[in-house]
């Protein structure tokens, strides 16, 4: 077994409306930055012991599909890497 | 015939609930989550509140708590369920309806009196009102916009699953009347069986007279009903 860190990456699906993202965009405005867009999302970040980073990556899938996300409005990505 | 109130730690419109069905004559229990439902439960109201202080997104944890796995089978069994605000948010991250509750256009908690015009009369929620009335409900929500896809709205709209819109005094669901941005201004639906059904809007507060208005009791009258 080794130890990993998987990071799940939960994001709204493209087109989905972000009044909270919408919000902090304006308020950086306020305080005369220049953007053109932002964007927010959660980050989870899971340390496991597994098999093989291919096992850690299945398990923070499942995760992800469980709970982490709700397929209506998310989409996520998973990274793995060793931890330590 | 016992209706089982079900709490989770931060629901709050439990005992609500419980005064608005004994005012109407249907009996009711209230429910820790960890007790399980009862076995002569006939009916289940999730409640409105913040269950698990609305942590990752509202409702999301409460719908994974072994309690939800027993609601799904009485639903399959044909009891009926009743999802109110967080009760709704509940239902629709447990996948016994369809879309989901998030965060609204404002990004602000709105607490206010809505006017709801009925889509379908034929369910047990509902059948109290004539298609097109429109009733006047309080909202009371952070996390009420109804998102779900345009196929998946033009599916429950074609398969008769829309209970109520958010409309204008006239019953036009207009852009001004959807106070959190809900797609195609749904404010409820019902599961793949009518019996069960999820709105954010709080039919238990305008049930009983002293309170005002009553347009609410005939959501609640669905226990009874079906």
């Amino acid at each position: 077994m080794t130890a990993y860190t998987a990071t799940v990456t939960v994001r709204l699906k493209s087109g989905v409306l972000d009044p909270e993202a919408e919000t902090t965009r304006r308020a950086l405005e306020r305080l005369e930055f220049d953007l053109e867009d932002l964007r927010a999302a959660d980050v989870f970040e899971i340390d496991l012991e597994a098999d093989s980073a291919d096992d850690a990556e299945r398990r923070a899938r499942e995760m992800a599909d469980r709970l982490l996300a709700n397929p209506t409005i998310h989409d996520y990505d998973v990274e793995v890497a060793e931890s330590g | 015939m016992t209706v089982a109130i079900v709490r989770f730690g931060g629901s709050n419109c439990d005992r609500d609930a419980h005064r608005a069905l004994s005012h109407l004559g249907i009996d009711a229990d209230l429910v820790w989550y960890e007790e399980g439902l009862p076995e002569d439960t006939s009916g289940v109201l999730l409640p409105g509140g913040f269950s698990y202080g609305d942590y990752l997104r509202a409702g999301a944890m409460a719908a994974r708590t072994p309690i939800m796995e027993e609601v799904r089978e009485a639903v399959s069994e044909g009891v009926p369920m009743l999802g109110v605000c967080n009760g709704a948010q509940i239902g629709c991250e447990s996948g016994l309806t369809p879309g989901t509750f998030t965060v609204n256009e404002s990004a602000r908690f709105q607490c206010e009196p809505v006017t709801l015009r009925v889509e379908n009369a034929e369910t047990p929620w509902t059948r109290a009102y004539e298609e097109g009335e429109v009733i006047e409900l309080p909202i009371a929500h952070g996390e009420g916009r109804f998102e779900a896809t345009e196929e998946e709205l033009a599916a429950l709209e074609r398969e008769g699953r829309i209970l109520f819109r958010y409309c204008d005094s006239g019953g036009e669901p207009t852009e001004r009347a959807n106070p959190n941005g809900s797609a195609g201004n749904v404010a409820g639906v019902v599961g793949e069986s009518a019996r069960v059904a999820v709105l954010m809007p709080h039919p238990e507060r305008a049930t009983l007279p002293e309170l005002g208005r009553t347009d609410g009791a005939g959501v609640l009258r669905g226990f009874a009903e079906s």
